[in-house]
């Protein structure tokens, strides 16, 4: 099998990380020190503002900005809030520690800056994405939410303590967490030649013990639903970096569709940040002409999945590929929807056997 | 004067056969109103020396009576005019006989408090009550009394005549009386509380039956002016009073008998008056017949160009003595008083008085607390019969911004030579339009002011606040700021937490 010498980018990006936190301090502290009210201005991220770049094949923000005065009453408590969560993320990331939101929201009261919920506390952690461009899991916070990779990979951490130590990513037969340590890990060697993402844990470990990795040369990367935002990092780190290319396999239903799509074209929350999302990433299955075509059990949609595709349809995400309106029509036309499992009907393999194969010819 | 038929009751035997229209309904409103009489009798006979009172009660305990009521000694002793020993008698062994039968300002008009609290005494302890008063002069005079109730004459049991060497003048009172000090203990030292209110020059000290002591101390040696005597008005006579008049008068013209009898009326008045009413000036008024009498009356009620009463003979506390007496006996954060101009109503002249306190000792009720007081007494039942309470529930609170769940007390306090009282109780004020709108008007300017007190107060608390986020806040960008960027040195906020302080209103 052929090996690949990936590129590494982790390294060089921590750098830049403190080195934004430190321009923003710096830039605070200048003002303070020459006896002015400080000011910040960030890309505002009002819907809006909100705009789908085709070429990006993502959102981003347009050019409208907001800016913060500390001599402005209302700005001057999540004005500091905001530099509080500069400076914290700042010794996350030197000291090489990781947080989690809910930590942010209780750390802020060691230094008497009380947030008054959780909610506004992300809301600061976002503002810090927008001001520095980077994302919270670039600052070492970390959602609660995990997910999993299996396949011959081989990494290297640079978390402390484990520097330089290496993981075969096919170790454990359950799968290797997403979190901290393998984010931060650089690739060192791979023998796959695609990367398989999967929206449910069942299909997941059922492809494991059916050798897919093996059978198909492949990294399994398990979403558990919606994927989080270091996932979708991960997935995209795994295509730049490795070449890799992506397969998406979902429930059949708007609601998996929609999984597919936050990994190819990313979300409007995180239009203030980049590289969480891989347009070359495609959509493998469960479509609905699938439902058609493999006869599946189904269930009827209920009135929020056609509500949900009607919203769909006008998406901009959706108006690209000819294959997402044919698909939502064809939802719309049949009106029903099926999970992964269905395939099951066929015996247990037949999705590892048959779909799986077919599918990934059909879309590549 | 008696004109009764078949079976002649004595003033006296009247009272004590309906002592309900006294006051003294039940044995803790009997405990209540004698003290309550005694001690405006001591009031009044202080300020008509123009005396700062000093009144002193003690109530204690004697024997019990029934299931629910004791015998209690009363005794009340002030630093008054005094009394002629000639009078002591009567001024208490005699019902309806007194010094207020007068038309100017007294807190009594009955002529009745003092000797209705003695009779009641007597009726329900047969015990004598003791009178001991001094004019200043040379001598003390103490007397030992009890009323003959059916024919309303004093008997004196004793009588002692003792040397004055220190000059004491004065009245006390000291009788034995059945009561329920327990049930009217709350009524009774909120008596004292409201009458130390409305009267900031007088010392009251009470002590009662467990021997506690309650002292309100004065706050002030400033008394308002007393009340002059007046003549009735043209507009408040009735046939009665001026068949009165005409019996006594020496004067043999309708001219000079409405000149000299009668408030605000001159020659040209009087003139204007006869001509209107087709009399003639030159008739002797004891020569009016009865229908003459009755027609001169209605034309007295009709014509239009009397002068209204002048306001001379009411004795209002004033702006300073009332903010005197509400400061201190609730001790409110805010306070602002006000007096109208008098204003009259059928004759009567009569100036309302008010003050509205906010904040510091006065309690959060979820309504305002209200303080009645006419002719410097406080009204404590009825509260919801009184013209005040209506006007105060029928006024748009919210437009002047305050509500009924902040501590908020109204002072009302009325003064007339004929008090408007509803009833024969005299525990709230009748509601009659003029003044319901005098009440309504005071109430009206004393509103805006206290709501120009709390929007200011707002806005100095909110720029507190806003000075205080910046000092909160702007320390802190310097700390973290200063760590991001690695600096040793704090960049100094102090000049920038100033300059806030300075340019009021640089939010946007």
């Amino acid at each position: 099998m052929e090996q690949k010498k990936p590129k590494s980018r982790v390294a060089e990006k921590k750098n830049e990380v403190v080195a934004s936190l430190k321009n923003f301090g710096t830039r605070i502290y200048d003002q303070l020190d020459k006896g002015v009210f400080p000011t910040i201005s960030m890309p505002s991220r009002s819907t809006e503002n909100i705009h789908y770049d085709p070429h990006l094949r993502q959102f981003i923000l347009g050019d409208k900005s907001v800016s913060r005065s500390a001599r402005n009453i209302r700005h001057v408590k999540p004005f500091t809030q905001l530099s509080w969560a500069a400076m914290f993320s700042n010794e996350l990331t030197t000291q090489r520690k990781t947080s989690t939101l809910r930590d942010v929201y209780y750390s802020a009261q060691a230094y008497n800056m009380t947030f008054k919920d959780q909610q506004e506390s992300n809301n600061i952690i976002t503002d810090l994405e927008t001001v520095t461009g980077y994302s919270r899991e670039d600052f070492n916070i970390f959602p609660e939410e995990r997910s999993a990779v299996f396949g011959d990979l081989t990494i290297e951490y640079t978390v402390p303590g484990y520097e330089g130590k290496t993981l075969n990513l096919t170790s454990h037969p359950d799968g290797v967490l997403i979190g901290p340590a393998l984010t931060s890990s650089e690739f060192t060697h791979t023998t796959a030649d695609k990367v398989i993402a999967i929206e449910k844990g069942g299909l997941f470990t059922r492809f494991i013990e059916e050798n897919v990795h093996k059978k198909h040369n492949a990294l399994l990367v398990l979403t558990a639903g919606q994927a989080p935002r270091q996932t979708r990092h991960f997935i995209r780190r795994l295509h730049d970096e490795l070449n890799l290319p992506v397969y998406i396999f979902t429930d059949g239903d708007p609601w998996g569709m929609h999984i597919a799509m936050v990994i190819i074209s990313g979300s409007a929350n995180a239009a203030h940040l980049r590289e969480l999302n891989t347009p070359d990433a495609v959509w493998s299955g469960v479509w609905a002409t699938d439902i058609v075509n493999y006869k599946l059990p189904t269930d009827p949609l209920d009135d929020v999945d056609i509500k949900r595709l009607y919203e769909l349809q006008k998406d901009p995400r959706y108006q690209n590929d000819p294959l997402w309106q044919r698909e939502i029509k064809t939802f719309l036309k049949i009106r029903k929807k099926a999970e992964q499992e269905a395939f099951s009907r066929y015996g247990l393999t037949y999705i590892v056997d048959e779909y799986l194969p077919t599918k990934l010819k059909q879309t590549t | 004067m008696a004109q009764a038929t078949f079976e002649e009751i004595s003033a006296s035997d009247f009272f004590y056969r309906n002592r309900d229209i006294a006051g003294f309904t039940n044995p803790s409103r009997a405990i209540f109103a004698a003290i309550r009489e005694l001690v405006e009798n001591s009031l009044d006979a202080a300020e008509s020396q123009k005396i700062p009172p000093d009144i002193y009660v003690r109530l204690s305990f004697e024997a019990e009576a029934t299931k629910d009521t004791q015998i209690y000694k009363l005794r009340v002793e002030d630093n008054g005019s005094g009394i002629q020993p000639r009078f002591i008698p009567s001024a208490f062994g005699q019902v309806l006989y007194g010094s207020k039968y007068k038309l100017k300002q007294m807190r009594g008009t009955f002529g009745l408090g003092g000797k209705m609290a003695v009779l009641y005494g007597q009726i329900t302890t047969h015990q004598a009550a003791y009178v001991t008063s001094s004019t200043g002069q040379a001598k003390i005079y103490s007397f030992k009394l009890m009323i003959d109730i059916q024919r309303n004459r004093p008997i004196i049991l004793d009588r002692k005549v003792l040397i004055n060497k220190d000059q004491w003048r004065g009245t006390i009172v000291e009788f034995s009386l059945e009561g329920d000090y327990l049930r009217a203990m709350p009524k009774i030292l909120e008596y004292f509380k409201q009458t130390a209110m409305v009267n900031p020059y007088a010392n009251l000290t009470f002590v009662d039956p467990k021997g506690r002591l309650y002292k309100f101390t004065r706050a002030t040696t400033e008394m308002p002016e007393p009340p002059k005597e007046t003549l009735p008005h043209p507009y408040g006579v009735d046939v009665e009073l001026l068949q009165r008049l005409i019996q006594i008068t020496p004067y043999k013209t309708m001219a000079e008998f409405l000149k000299y009898h009668f408030h605000r009326v001159g020659d040209i008045t009087a003139q204007k008056f006869l001509d209107f009413s087709g009399v003639s000036p030159s008739k002797n008024p004891k020569r009016l017949s009865h229908e003459e009498i009755v027609r001169l009356m209605q034309n007295l009620k009709r014509f239009k160009e009397f002068l209204p009463p002048d306001a001379s003979c009411l004795s209002p506390l004033g702006e300073e003595l009332l903010r005197a007496g509400i400061q201190k006996e609730l001790k409110p954060e805010y306070l602002v008083v006000h007096q109208r101009k008098p204003s009259t109503y059928a004759g009567h002249p009569f100036i309302i008085e008010v003050g509205i306190a906010y904040g510091g000792e006065i309690p959060k009720k979820g309504s305002f607390v209200l303080y009645r007081f006419a002719n410097r007494i406080p009204l404590l039942y009825d509260e919801a019969s009184d013209v005040s309470f209506r006007v105060i529930n029928s006024m748009n609170w919210r437009r002047y911004k305050v509500s009924p769940d902040m501590p908020i007390a109204i002072v009302v306090h009325i003064c007339s030579t004929k008090v408007p009282y509803k009833t024969v109780g005299k525990e709230f004020i009748a509601d009659r339009a003029e003044v319901r709108r005098e009440v309504a008007n005071e109430l009206r300017e004393v509103a805006r002011q206290l709501q120009h007190f709390l929007s200011k107060r707002e806005h100095v608390d909110r720029e507190k606040k806003r000075l205080g986020i910046f000092a909160k806040y702007l320390p802190k960008i310097a700390q973290f700021s200063a760590s991001l960027a690695g600096k040793e040195k704090l960049p100094d906020v102090d000049k920038l937490i100033k300059s806030v302080q300075k340019y009021g209103a640089e939010e946007t």
